[in-house]
């Protein structure tokens, strides 16, 4: 069954901007091989940390949210563990309060732009 | 002997009694039901000065609210949107 969540990773501001696209495509891969199903991406580019992670205080924010059998959580986490250029990461089950803010914020996202 | 001293004493202007405003727990007034720990601006409400979560008394949130905007602040400091210690947040 199709669970909802959402994966939120900062990559080190030390990548240029190829190597970030292709870390990010990586993971996008990694969830449409793996049955999932992408429902939305976003990313908040250079943000500054509010303290220093692996003595960088800057970092490349990017968000996912996606639809994937429980099962493959295990498999991203792995993923982002082995992978230096992934600082820091959260994966996130979305409840159905979760789901309706979310869809919301993208209604507004989308306006804002 | 206690209250003879009590009224012995004058007041210059009478003690005012802090009226007691009734808390509200903000998230049932407004209807939310989900914090979400990406918004930091909103989570910073509930933060004090250094950073610390503010208590219930303070804020006047009902538990179940209290318990999702800890989890929600705890997230946010997982991702460095939140300082976990600082000296002048706001």
């Amino acid at each position: 069954m199709l669970k909802q969540y959402e994966t939120v990773f900062i990559a080190t501001p030390v990548l240029s901007e190829t190597q970030m696209k292709e870390a990010v495509a990586k993971y996008l891969d990694l969830i449409k091989d793996n049955g999932g199903e992408v429902v939305y991406e976003q990313d908040w580019g250079l943000r500054k940390l509010a303290y220093p992670i692996q003595k960088k205080t800057t970092g490349f924010y990017h968000l996912i949210e996606f639809k994937a059998n429980p099962e493959f959580i295990k498999t991203l986490e792995i993923q982002y563990r082995r992978d230096e250029r992934i600082i820091r990461f959260l994966t996130f089950a979305m409840d159905k309060h979760a789901v309706a803010y979310a869809e919301k914020r993208r209604a507004n996202q989308a306006e804002q732009k | 002997m206690a209250n003879q001293v009590n009224n012995e004493i004058r007041y210059l202007n009478p003690p005012t009694v802090e009226v007691k405003k009734k808390k509200y727990c903000r998230f049932k007034k407004a209807g939310i039901k989900y914090v979400d720990y990406k918004d930091a601006e909103f989570l910073k409400r509930f933060l004090n000065e250094q950073g610390k979560i503010l208590p219930r008394r303070l804020t006047g949130t009902s538990l179940k609210f209290q318990k999702k905007v800890s989890q929600a602040v705890k997230r946010a400091r997982h991702l460095a949107l939140l300082p976990y210690v600082t000296d002048l947040l706001k």
